[in-house]
């Protein structure tokens, strides 16, 4: 075994632990953290084939955004493990599709040398001076713009759409307007009453 | 000067062939490269992060002081070491991580205990890991790695996750309500910083941090660095930097006023020590950063025909560094606490469109002569 396998073993096996982790943990907040680990276990994979773009990118999106937020509702959510569990015997038969569907793509992969995946030659290593990122970059912006400017467009309407359907003015919320706030002047709120100083009272 | 050392190197170079030899007997030939390997990095690793507690100690007696001088105090000035009076106050840190150091950590009845303590480790990671790819001079880098930049962007984005799981195992409403404030706080003002940060890739044509340094310099020492033509970027980088690292006036997340302490209500002794060590880190940290990409990092700020005081050193990085963490300091003693939807409204009506308006105006401007920075 080489140094490099004993690594992607190490981060695979982690990456196995986390994954199962996350579909047996009885708390959902274990369960997302568990995601982020599996997240960035899967990202050192991607640094060992030299992915180094994406690899990063995926911490960046995945750990540093997605999951902070899902986090945020899961930890708020009050989950009632009873009421998820009604419904397993009649969703059973979906989920036993799905995973032997998955199972069978898993084995198509694996045994990639009864169909003939295995001649596929490894990818020669790439040269000292190699930019992942200009690479990425230059074919996202030249040979793929349109597929790329495409998707661009779609995620925008998906999040108008997603902002457009949640978005409903309430009338009884209190609406502070700051340019107001800022724009008030001191003759608005005190007035200056001048008052000569008395003589203490005789008596 | 060399001649004094020559001995130490010397006896470096022995001690280095004795470990050598060592390794190469307890893993074998084949692994022995990669074991030494890993020693030396680790070696660098303690190299960076030793002088990095220190700077953090005195920091903390740094603000200590220079607030209490703002505000017209003295600040600490008692604790001395051996009694000497004049260096009155120098020992303060030490005293203080002394009295956290033997306090009994306290985990509340019914909090999540494994997580408890694993979320101030969670929040000091990405401000000592972030040190990797940070150029002090021409030579001194841990990692010279291709996508510096974007190695940041993602370890810093992880510092959040240290206060949220603080705040939710904590098992606390004070500190579940900090912990939620400042997820929502560090998300919306990353998106400022991230697209801060394209700009400035934008201007180096790099994501190489020392590469960002060597496109500032110039014959014209300082007017080259990229302050100028991203002023308005430094500036949204700088008080992002306050909110990324909940720094006064953005520290709603602890708001003693009205949660208490935030996200680290419960923690004591040492915990809670960690959390502070990380802040006062990522306070460095943002510094340096801001030094390296705005400040132009280890350059002189005098044009490079002045001999000696034009020359490029560590030392400039430490001064532009100390001058900006010296302004978060500076900020704490001066605004007050934002509201947290004016904190909101700054973030995503502000800094958003206006990070987003000057990355099309430097690409616009950057296709005209105008466009002196070019090397």
């Amino acid at each position: 075994m080489t140094f490099n396998e004993f690594v992607f073993y190490f981060f695979a096996a982690i990456l196995l632990a986390a994954a199962l982790g996350v579909i047996t943990a009885r708390n959902p907040v274990h369960a997302a953290l568990l995601l982020v680990l599996a997240f960035f276990t899967s990202s050192a994979i991607w640094l060992q084939l030299q992915a180094e773009f994406l690899a990063i990118t995926l911490v960046l999106v995945y750990v540093g955004a997605v999951m902070v937020l899902f986090l945020f509702v899961v930890m708020m959510l009050d989950i009632n493990l009873a009421r998820l569990r009604e419904g397993f015997w009649s969703y059973l038969p979906l989920g036993a599709l799905v995973a032997a569907l998955l199972v069978a793509e898993m084995a198509l992969v694996l045994g990639g040398r009864y169909a003939g995946f295995a001649d596929a030659p490894a990818p020669p290593p790439l040269p000292a001076g190699y930019s992942n990122t200009k690479e990425l970059g230059r074919l996202i912006y030249t040979e793929y713009v349109y597929p790329f400017e495409i998707a661009a467009a779609i995620l925008l309407v998906a999040i108008v759409a997603a902002i457009a359907l949640t978005l409903r003015r309430r009338k009884e919320t209190k609406h502070m307007d700051p340019a107001q706030q800022i724009g008030v002047r001191r003759q608005d709120r005190v007035r200056i009453v001048s008052m000569p100083a008395e003589k203490k009272e005789q008596g | 000067m060399s001649a004094v050392f020559q001995p130490v190197v010397n006896f470096g170079a022995w001690l280095w062939g004795l470990l050598a030899t060592v390794v190469v007997w307890m893993f074998g030939r084949e692994f022995a490269p990669y074991v030494l390997y890993t020693i030396e990095i680790l070696l660098l690793i303690v190299c960076i992060v030793a002088p990095l507690m220190i700077a953090v100690a005195y920091l903390t007696l740094w603000e200590r002081k220079m607030i209490g001088w703002m505000q017209v105090r003295i600040g600490p000035n008692r604790v001395t070491f051996f009694g000497i009076p004049w260096l009155g106050g120098l020992a303060q840190p030490v005293a203080d991580g002394l009295k956290l150091l033997v306090k009994e950590i306290i985990v509340p009845s019914g909090a999540s205990k494994f997580l408890f303590i694993l979320a101030p480790i969670m929040a000091i990671m990405p401000a000592l890991a972030a040190w990797a790819v940070v150029p002090f001079s021409p030579e001194l880098v841990l990692a010279d790695v291709d996508a510096g930049l974007l190695y940041l962007m993602a370890i810093t984005s992880m510092g959040v996750y240290g206060i949220i799981i603080a705040g939710w195992a904590s098992n606390s409403k004070y500190a579940f309500l900090g912990a939620l404030r400042s997820a929502a706080q560090m998300v919306s003002y990353e998106l400022a910083m991230g697209f801060a940060l394209v700009c400035v890739l934008m201007a180096a044509q790099s994501l190489n941090l020392g590469e960002v340094v060597r496109m500032q310099q110039g014959d014209w020492g300082l007017a080259g660095w990229f302050w100028i033509p991203l002023f308005p970027i430094f500036l949204v980088y700088i008080i992002a930097g306050v909110a990324e690292t909940n720094r006064s006036p953005f520290d709603v997340a602890e708001g003693e006023s009205e949660i208490v302490a935030g996200f680290h209500v419960e923690y004591s002794g040492m915990a809670f020590a960690v959390f502070f060590i990380a802040e006062y880190a990522n306070m460095i940290l943002i510094s340096t950063l801001a030094s390296v990409m705005f400040l132009g990092g280890w350059l002189s700020p005098f044009p490079q025909a002045w001999g000696a005081l034009g020359a490029p050193s560590f030392g400039w990085l430490l001064l532009k560094a100390f001058f900006v963490v010296s302004c978060f300091l500076w900020f704490r003693a001066t605004f007050p606490r934002y509201r947290y939807d004016q904190l909101m409204r700054l973030g995503w009506k502000v800094f958003l469109p206006l990070t987003i308006g000057w990355i099309v105006v430097l690409g616009a401007w950057m296709q005209t002569p105008l466009w002196i920075w070019w090397k």
